[in-house]
């Protein structure tokens, strides 16, 4: 069977595969790939055999670092991280929750002074599971139902 | 000198509480004392909270600390859209300690960070009150000699009390069985009684308050709020159900002392308060002694 391309393959870069139709806008925010001057390529709502639909990011001449990238792990759990040089796979990872959160999600709590003032927000992760992030400041629970990212 | 603020009473380890409750304990037997002449303490309460301020207030004023600040915000910059972070750092220029109060949860954390001076939260909205539940905890000192294995009993709004929640926190490192007296509707949050499992320590659930009153040492009173009830009728149904009158107190424990944050509505009798039993008086004026304790470790001045 020949498996036809639907995202161009990249020479040099990074592909973000498996991840969820309904985050691959926010993976392109959190990673901020929408103000980069790479060449970005993506599909969503590609045919999954695993999980029905999903999404896949290429970035050329682009190699993240690991807490950088596992930022998107929030949104996107189950994907997996290919870095390419010259059209081969050099490496293969998968993404990790990781035990702080910086800057990128929204503090669900409308009274916490983080959505008062300019303030990065930060939370500290209690469960990666069943994903719950503690404000620094307020101290509330934000989790994956409440979970708006910035 | 290393900066030590106080925002939520977890920044504080039990023998750190414990030392405060010492110190607390001196500045009773000889609240004025001339050892904050140096130093000015600015008072920023954001929202107006008229008896923690002048706690506070009566703590710097009587070891001959100078006080600045307000009371509202609605005389200063703030109303011309400053941010908390501009005023934070212009106050931390002219004092040694920021006490602030503020209707944002996390606002005090967010001081901390900014100010150069040590802060001490007095409140971020319904957040945390850390010196209410120091205050709470020396006066069970006094009037039991210990914060071990005491049988507690909170009546009232458990759900929403912040000062419930962290004095609860608080005393889970003190081996005490809790006796939680609440409407259903007002429960003790989960997350408050996972943390009483987590210390291996018991807690009873009850509607009743006439089933807790021969087992406790300390009876902690709060005020219902009839806002807190979805459905008014329920409110109406239980708002007597929660009052305290001194001939409940008939046949309960000799060392028995009911505490009250205060304000109170009409949760505590007033025949209540002659009773040798009754607190919540001198609680209040606990914190002033409280204050003194927490200030003057905080800069440094006692240790």
């Amino acid at each position: 069977m020949i498996t036809e391309l639907k995202v161009s393959a990249i020479e040099n870069g990074t592909v973000i595969d498996h991840i969820p139709s309904a985050s691959v806008f926010k993976v392109i925010k959190i990673l901020n790939l929408d103000s980069t001057g790479n060449m970005v390529l993506f599909g969503t709502n590609l045919e999954s055999k695993k999980y029905g639909t999903k999404g896949i990011i290429k970035v050329s001449n682009k190699f993240f670092k690991s807490d950088e990238v596992n930022k998107i792990a929030l949104v996107a759990p189950a994907a997996t991280l290919i870095e390419i040089r010259n059209f081969k796979v050099a490496s293969k990872t998968v993404v990790h929750v990781p035990d702080e959160i910086t800057a990128i999600v929204k503090c669900f709590n409308p009274n916490c002074i983080t959505n008062d003032e300019n303030i990065p927000t930060q939370f500290k992760v209690l469960s990666k599971d069943e994903l719950k992030l503690q404000c620094l400041y307020c101290e509330k629970v934000t989790d994956k139902k409440t979970m708006v990212i910035k | 000198m290393k900066k030590r603020s106080l925002v939520s009473i977890s920044d504080f380890t039990k023998k750190q509480q414990l030392r405060i409750l010492e110190l607390a304990a001196e500045f009773e037997k000889n609240p004025t004392q001339k050892i904050l002449e140096d130093y000015v303490v600015a008072t920023l309460f954001f929202e107006p909270s008229t008896r923690t301020r002048l706690s506070f207030e009566t703590a710097v004023n009587r070891l001959g600390g100078k006080v600045i600040g307000f009371s509202d915000a609605s005389s200063t910059s703030v109303k011309k859209g400053e941010s908390l972070r501009d005023t934070i750092k212009v106050i931390s220029n002219y004092s040694d300690l920021i006490v602030m109060r503020h209707p944002r949860e996390g606002s005090a954390r967010f001081a901390s960070e900014v100010a150069d001076v040590p802060i001490i939260n007095a409140g971020d909205g319904a957040n945390q009150h850390p010196t209410q539940t120091l205050l709470d905890m020396f006066s069970i000192m006094q009037t039991q000699g210990t914060l071990e294995n005491l049988h507690i009993a909170f009546v009232g709004d458990l759900k929403y009390g912040r000062t419930v929640h962290s004095l609860v926190m608080a005393l889970s490192n003190f081996n005490c069985t809790f006796h939680l007296v609440s409407p259903f509707e007002l429960k003790l949050p989960s997350v408050v009684k996972l943390h009483i499992k987590e210390n291996n320590l018991e807690y009873y659930q009850y509607t009743n308050i006439e089933d807790v009153m021969d087992k406790v040492d300390i009876l902690y009173m709060t005020r219902i709020q009839r806002e807190r009830f979805s459905d008014p009728l329920e409110y109406e149904k239980i708002k007597n159900s929660y009052i305290l009158n001194n001939d409940m107190l008939k046949n309960t424990k000799d060392n028995l002392r009911i505490l009250h944050p205060l304000p109170r509505v009409n949760e505590i009798n007033e025949d209540v308060d002659d009773n040798k039993k009754a607190y919540y008086f001198e609680q209040a004026l606990n914190g002033v002694y409280v204050r003194q304790a927490l200030i003057t470790s905080i800069l440094g001045v006692k240790s």
